[in-house]
């Protein structure tokens, strides 16, 4: 039989407000152990929490961007469990009334532009919970509290998804969001956002879903599609062996690529909701909940559109530019000097910079590159002082140092020789030592050109330009 | 006449024109202290030192031409469940048998901001739970008019170590009764604050919508000083109120000429002994001969206020309490077997049977399929009471009704009832429902010769008509008696 995959997200996005949610520390990744942390956030006894508005206001945000209805009147709740990392013994969440509620995003589908409308059920506001380490070199596990009180709003979709590549549609256009009105770092490699995943399956064709396993600990969105494609396929066999799927709670384990039951229903924990009475109730100005709204920049669905209309760029790399805001925000930049083919901008973007920033594992922000640089270096080489091949070693140096793209071409001497009688003695001399190349093209391969450009280029050290080469090449054979 | 006997208005006074200095007032404190905390045991801990370097100091500051808080110099003990920095603060809970916060209370910060001296940290029912001070895990404190008889809990270090001249003002905090019943059964001034006038960051929670922090002294002038030093917003509170307080020792010769008093009839039924009611009453004519209107007056939910606090304040005891769980402070037991055997044998040795009591009851009335029928009808049973008695304030400025339904019971003679235990509470615990103030204020004695107390309620932030209500009282039975003999 044929199945229907069924799935519906949970995820949990830290807000990168300057302080934590409930106390005045400091709101940082990768500060020392326990450092970031006071009586308030570690829970001491007699310790009270106080409601920083900013996450309010980010929620709002989010909820306006996701088209959410906003209860500017609403309420905090206790969820109460015993954990080592969770130093009250209970979490401050919110439970019947969320901040937002009843919203939808559109996620593209394909380079085609076929979109599908995501169901947003609700999102809330909550506190994180610290951390527990383990590690061979002392016996037991130790807390690191930095993390209690980081905020966080957790985002609920429908089960709206059909199939792993939909839901990671949908958490890229997520994670485009939060970026782009800029209430998160978005850094997965620092847990920034992760994913509960609810997924059932059920016949083709049919309209009732079957039961549902919820998988924990999944925090990449590559995670989410392996832990996706795993559980549907695990429900499946259940089903075609004529059993039948209990509702449980699964942890994804990613090292390995399978889910472990971690509780089943029956364990369900009763987390005694109730509201909490440290904190009053939440009442946000409808002036400013609008105002909130009216102040959301351009949202990613609407930016690439632009960026297609505007710019001509084809749907992929546009996506590509919109996925991520920071190079969004530095593409614009480029283009806005109009000193360059936007295209080019974006194929450096895309290209050699995505795949510099992937094998340092950083963020553009975390880079020199700026606009100016990045818009001259793409100057240089559609006017021809420098080739594409030395461009890929300007983009490093950019990069990573404070020089101009200019700076870098001058020292490394990279400029384009445009002196053809040099380019001559080149082609000569590559001519000379490639006599059977030569010959090979007098009898009609003629693609052997692509060769001797080759060797004049490495001859030239790179500096000729390879248009120039392939005319020299031509008329010298010819006139031979 | 020891200065430990005085008042804090009348040493303010000494100091000021040099009779005595701060130095000789905390000398006298401890000299009693050392003469009666033997029989009468109301403190956990003593701090001495820090306390006559901090009368120095003042000594010090007055020389030098100061103008000090009028506290200044005046010893005021404080409860256990209230951080003081680098003080052992331990809820009289095993749990907490060594903890040391590092942060102070916001009212410690007020008070060592006002110069008071602190000699040390006051007995209670472990994390405020009870009646009577025989919760505490550590010891029992005696009722310092009869050394058999308990002192009222919580706040019953407080409230002993008051009436026995080792303090001249104390804190204690009230869930439901917990500073105006001790101050009954000791014969003092105890005033539960209208709930959001004095922060609670720094008290260790019980019960967090009811609790307040509140003063108790031996007059009622005392209690108004120190809660002029208390009351205030404060922004680490969330559920602070925002606004200004008067000086609450301005008005207290006004008198009760014009002031309605309504007595509710609930209060005054089964269960409450006539030596009480006939010294409530008879109190009630006094005022009405200095002026006032009295009114009968009813508040029929009263008799459900009992099931919904337990239900409220149990619900958020629960969870208060979940914090205590062996990781990061406190006690761990011993001997354990992995993370949840730690929890459980640490919360099950940690915590004495009445707090396992209400964490239990808290726990079931939260618990899934259960909220309904217990946490939000008490919340709504809430609304109503609250409703009740602002009705009544629609025509009366103040109602006064006894404090505790009997004067102080003998140690051990509840121990194995709680139901009975709880009963003591039945007539304050509404005030912290409603959120309203209540003042304690003594009004005769028992057959046994133990103080009878009467509570003043009046509408929120209505301290001043309460406190100066209290006052005319005072100064028509001339004051409250002197510092009982200690002895059994």
């Amino acid at each position: 039989m044929e199945y229907t995959t069924v799935i519906g997200l949970e995820v949990h996005a830290e807000l990168n407000t300057a302080t934590k949610i409930y106390c005045g520390c400091k709101n940082a990744f990768g500060s020392e152990v326990n450092s970031n942390c006071c009586p308030i956030c570690t829970g001491l006894p007699g310790t009270l929490p106080t409601l920083n508005e900013k996450v309010v206001d980010y929620a709002i945000k989010m909820g306006h961007a996701l088209n959410c209805t906003i209860h500017n009147v609403c309420k905090q709740d206790r969820k109460n469990y015993f954990y080592p990392d969770l130093p009250k013994g209970y979490q401050i969440s919110q439970f019947d009334i969320p901040l937002c509620e009843n919203g939808f995003v559109e996620v593209m589908l394909d380079d085609e532009g076929t979109t599908k409308k995501i169901g947003v059920t609700r999102i809330h506001i909550e506190e994180d919970a610290g951390k527990l380490i383990h590690d061979d070199s002392f016996s037991g596990s130790l807390v690191d509290l930095n993390r209690c009180g980081v905020p966080l709003i957790e985002i609920v979709s429908e089960p709206d998804m059909r199939s792993s590549a939909e839901a990671k549609a949908y958490l890229d256009t997520i994670k485009a969001i939060l970026g782009t009105i800029g209430i998160s770092d978005c850094k997965m490699q620092e847990g920034s956002i992760r994913c509960d995943i609810n997924v059932s399956v059920m016949p083709k064709g049919s309209d009732t879903f079957g039961t549902r396993c919820e998988m924990k600990n999944v925090n990449t969105f590559s995670g989410a599609v392996r832990a996706i494609e795993y559980e549907a396929k695990r429900q499946i066999e259940i089903l075609e062996a004529g059993g039948e799927i209990h509702q449980e709670t699964r942890r994804w384990d990613d090292m390995k690529g399978e889910s472990f039951l971690l509780r089943s229903k029956e364990d369900a924990q009763d987390y005694r909701y109730f509201p909490e009475p440290d904190l009053l109730t939440i009442m946000v100005d409808p002036a400013h909940v609008e105002e909130l709204k009216a102040s959301l920049p351009e949202l990613p669905n609407a930016k690439l559109k632009r960026y297609m209309k505007d710019f001509g760029l084809p749907r992929f790399d546009a996506n590509l530019l919109v996925e991520n805001p920071e190079k969004a925000e530095l593409f614009e930049a480029a283009a806005a000097l109009k000193s360059c083919q936007p295209k080019n901008i974006s194929n450096w973007l895309n290209g050699d910079v995505s795949r510099l920033l992937n094998e340092k594992n950083i963020n553009l922000s975390d880079t020199k590159l700026t606009a100016q640089n990045l818009a001259r270096m793409i100057q240089l080489i559609e006017s021809g002082e420098i080739s594409n091949a030395a461009g890929k070693t300007v983009i490093e140096e950019i990069l990573f140092t404070d020089k101009s793209a200019d700076e870098v071409v001058k020292e490394k001497g990279l400029a384009q020789i445009s002196d053809t009688s040099a380019l001559e003695a080149i082609v000569k001399s590559v001519l000379e030592a490639n006599g059977k190349a030569v010959e090979d093209y007098k009898k009609g391969k003629t693609n052997v050109v692509g060769f001797l450009v080759g060797q004049c280029m490495r001859a030239s050290k790179g500096q000729g330009n390879p248009g120039i080469f392939k005319d020299l090449i031509v008329k010298a054979i010819e006139t031979i | 006449m020891e200065l430990y006997t005085k008042s804090a208005a009348e040493l303010s006074r000494m100091l000021r024109d040099k009779s005595c200095s701060a130095t000789e007032i905390a000398q006298s404190v401890f000299s009693r202290i050392d003469a009666v905390e033997d029989k009468v045991k109301a403190y956990i801990t003593l701090t001495r030192d820090s306390a006559m370097d901090q009368a120095k100091a003042v000594d010090e500051l007055l020389a030098k031409g100061e103008s000090l808080s009028p506290l200044a110099g005046i010893p005021v003990a404080v409860k256990d469940n209230i951080c003081t920095k680098d003080i052992l603060t331990t809820c009289a809970s095993k749990m907490l048998y060594n903890f040391v916060p590092p942060y102070n209370a916001t009212v410690m910060e007020k008070l060592l901001a006002a110069h008071t001296v602190m000699p040390g940290k006051l007995n209670m029912d472990e994390f405020a739970m009870g009646s009577s001070c025989e919760n505490s895990r550590f010891f029992k404190t005696h009722n310092p008019h009869n050394l058999n008889y308990v002192p009222g809990g919580s706040s019953g270090g407080s409230s002993a170590a008051v009436a026995s001249g080792m303090a001249t003002l104390a804190l204690g905090s009230d869930t439901g009764g917990s500073i105006r019943e001790p101050a009954a059964y000791c014969g003092i001034v105890g005033l539960k604050p209208t709930y959001g006038s004095v922060s609670r960051y720094g008290l260790v929670a019980f019960a967090s919508s009811l609790d307040q922090i509140g003063p108790m002294g031996r007059t009622v002038e005392d209690v108004a000083m120190l809660y002029n030093v208390l009351c205030g917003h404060d922004k680490m509170d969330a559920t602070s109120a925002y606004r200004e307080y008067p000086d609450f020792t301005a008005n207290l010769g006004e008198g009760v000429k014009g002031l309605t008093i309504g007595v509710p009839a609930e209060y005054y039924g089964e269960g409450v002994d006539e030596e009480v009611k006939t010294a409530v009453h008879a109190a009630i004519k006094e005022l009405e001969a200095a002026g006032a209107t009295v009114k009968e007056i009813s508040l029929p939910s009263t008799q459900y206020a009992l099931s919904a606090y337990y239900i409220i304040a149990s619900a958020e005891a629960s969870s208060n309490l979940a914090r205590f769980d062996g990781v990061k402070y406190g006690y761990r037991a011993e001997n354990y077997n992995g993370l949840i055997d730690m929890y459980e044998r640490t919360r099950s040795e940690g915590f004495g049977d009445e707090v396992k009591r209400r964490i239990m009851l808290g726990t079931f009335v939260l618990s899934s399929g259960y909220y309904d029928a217990y946490y939000k009808r008490a919340k709504l049973l809430q609304m109503r009471i609250a409703q009740e008695f602002a009705e009544a304030f629609q025509s009366c400025d103040l109602l006064i009704t006894p404090t505790a339904p009997s004067t102080a019971f003998k140690i051990g003679e509840n121990v194995d009832d709680p139901l009975k235990m709880y009963a003591a509470d039945i007539c304050t615990i509404n005030v912290n429902i409603a959120g309203l103030p209540g003042l304690n204020i003594p009004c005769g004695k028992g057959a046994n010769g133990l103080p009878i107390g009467m509570q003043l309620i009046g509408p929120k932030f209505s301290e001043a008509t309460l406190l100066k209500t209290g006052a005319c009282y005072e100064k028509i039975v001339g004051g409250f008696g002197p510092i009982p003999e200690i002895r059994a």
